[in-house]
């Protein structure tokens, strides 16, 4: 099986984020990893060769340093990388995104294109089905399990609330994957150095250019989001912290 | 005047009792921006759940039909949506943020060349511009965005950003009229299964009225014994966020959170929970949060009534000891 697996560089989840002076994006001086459910779309690809043999090829948009995912994806053992690079994608709407991405890879044929199912940075959760659409596949999405059999695949998709349901679908298809299908693994060393040596494939917005159009949604402001609550602080030592938490569960929450 | 449609939800013949949320958002922006408010419900056979619908204030409700709708597919419902509002057009389409939703409004906007602002928490009408807030960074911002284009545009509202019971009733019923839409076999491609739940459910977290839920920040299995003893204490439940589950650290079903279950307790006390969305959405219907975390700009802040910024290491066994003093 030939499987792509779209990847993006988000923020670290702990990382402090300020917003610029504009107030339209956050400052970029800060630390980024792989987009958490990525992570585990690259596994599953990984895993879903190591049973049917073929070829995971990773693709990120974005700039210079997302190269930094498609490298650590190269050294868990993807076979190659294709990186639309440029600033020029950073702002870029989920279906310009896709768009691009459909652009990048139109001259390879796919049996299964997976994304994570939604990113920590905008979460639309919705690059995975627009490009499913314009490149004509069927798609499912959240999935936590995917066999192949001789008709296509069955994938487990989960619904709300603990229910789960099960899809026959034909290939090609597009999945987006939820965190915790598998568990993932860490890059070995010769990984790492075999990494250096696979193939990256640049593509500039110069050459999708034709294919991705204006925003249709536009971010106007970012702004720190409005306490619904009254939040109390309860500051001290842990002793006299735990003090004062007790005198309010007791007295004001009346729990205890 | 435009038009706002509001796609409620059924599963199964059943209409989602958060589709009265979507429905109290488009009142609200109906008597904002003065334009016609009108309903669809999409399936077979869901005649009854249009006429429950045009017992609340809208112009009219669509009950838009084909056989085909019924198991759901995201195919059949981007298909039969698409020739709806190719027939009954509007300017903008409300629909509950849901994993069914989700599943087919992407490919529905893509089709019509538009897009969808998913997972919206409200909205504003400024100077006659519409603008959607949605939560960005796993919930460290709020964006203001805006749609470009003529439409239509799709927007689905996070679970629990209006109120259901703000739902204004009609004076009469509204009219309901049945269209129906064709999907050919070809247009169907998945092949869905039964719906079904993996393991019976051990323990119903809806009832709890106490609930001490672990986070990321717990960092090793063998911790959540801490946060087992502080939930005996309190005389309380054991929950957790997804990650945890998915280490198997704790089952599935002590899950809260968009894939888990949604409570409501007097008291959660969260702890090393940074509180990205789809765990808030699980639990922000509590009638007090407590949270204990380090770092001191998690979200989970946002909605705590009282908050301890630090390491729950050193703060949850003090806490047990002065707990069980209290209770003698």
């Amino acid at each position: 099986m030939k499987i792509l697996v779209c990847m993006k560089q988000v923020p670290q989840k702990d990382a402090p984020l300020k917003l610029n002076d504009a107030g339209t994006w956050i400052r970029d001086d800060v630390s980024y990893e792989v987009n958490e459910p990525d992570a585990f779309a690259l596994e599953e690809a990984l895993r879903q060769k190591e049973k049917h043999k073929g070829e995971v090829v990773v693709v990120t948009a974005g700039p210079a340093r997302a190269m930094q995912v498609l490298r650590e994806a190269l050294a868990k053992g993807a076979d190659r990388a294709i990186h639309l690079e440029g600033d020029a994608f950073v702002g870029l709407d989920a279906y310009n995104t896709a768009r691009a991405i459909a652009a990048a890879i139109k001259d390879e044929k796919f049996d299964l294109i997976f994304t994570g199912l939604q990113s920590d940075d905008y979460g639309y959760a919705q690059t995975g089905v627009i490009l499913a659409e314009i490149l004509g596949l069927p798609h499912a999405t959240i999935i936590m399990q995917i066999e192949k059999n001789e008709a296509g695949i069955r994938v487990k998709r989960e619904l709300e609330a603990g229910f789960f349901q099960f899809v026959d679908m034909s290939l090609p298809a597009v999945l987006t994957i939820q965190s915790g299908i598998n568990k993932l693994r860490y890059a070995t060393l010769i990984g790492i150095k075999q990494a250096k040596t696979k193939p990256l494939r640049k593509v500039t917005m110069d050459e999708v250019q034709s294919a991705v159009g204006g925003n249709l949604q536009k971010i106007e402001k970012l702004h720190v989001p409005q306490k619904s609550k009254n939040t109390e602080f309860l500051e001290g030592p842990p002793a006299e912290v735990a003090k004062k938490l007790v005198e309010k569960l007791k007295n004001e929450l009346r729990v205890i | 005047m435009d038009t706002i449609l509001v796609v409620v939800e059924q599963r199964e013949g059943k209409l989602n009792r958060v589709s009265w949320e979507t429905i109290a958002a488009g009142q609200a922006i109906a008597a904002h921006t003065g334009w016609t408010l009108e309903a669809a419900v999409v399936g077979s056979g869901v005649a009854a759940i249009a006429g429950e619908v045009a017992a609340k204030k809208v112009a009219k409700v669509y009950d838009v039909e084909s056989a085909r709708l019924e198991p759901y597919t995201p195919d059949a419902f981007a298909h039969a949506l698409r020739e709806f509002l190719g027939k009954h057009p509007a300017k903008l389409v409300l629909m509950p943020h849901t994993y069914q939703v989700r599943d087919f409004v992407p490919k529905l906007a893509t089709a019509l060349q538009t897009t969808a602002i998913t997972d919206a928490i409200g909205y504003k009408y400024e100077g006659g511009k519409l603008l959607f807030t949605r939560q960005m960074f796993q919930g460290k911002f709020v964006a203001d965005v805006s749609f470009a284009g003529s439409g239509p545009y799709f927007v689905t509202f996070q679970n629990g950003s209006f109120r259901a019971d703000k739902v204004e009733a009609g004076t009469a019923a509204a009219p309901v009229e049945t269209v129906n839409v064709d999907v050919p076999d070809a247009v169907v491609r998945n092949k869905p299964q039964e719906v079904f739940k993996e393991a019976k459910q051990a323990v119903d977290l809806t009832q709890a009225e106490i609930i001490v839920s672990v986070g990321r920040g717990i960092k090793e299995q063998k911790n959540i014994e801490l946060a087992k003893q502080l939930a005996d204490a309190l005389g309380g439940e054991l929950a957790a966020s997804r990650p945890i589950c998915d280490n198997g650290w704790l089952p599935m079903d002590r899950q809260i959170g968009s894939s888990g279950q949604t409570v409501a307790p007097k008291l959660y006390l969260a702890l090393g929970i940074s509180g990205a969305i789809q765990h808030i959405v699980g639990m922000k219907g509590a009638r007090s949060v407590v949270a204990i975390n380090k770092d001191s700009e998690a979200p989970i802040f946002e909605i705590a009534d009282y908050a301890i910024v630090g390491n729950l290491f050193d703060i949850v066994p003090p806490l047990i000891e002065e707990i069980k003093k209290a209770k003698g």
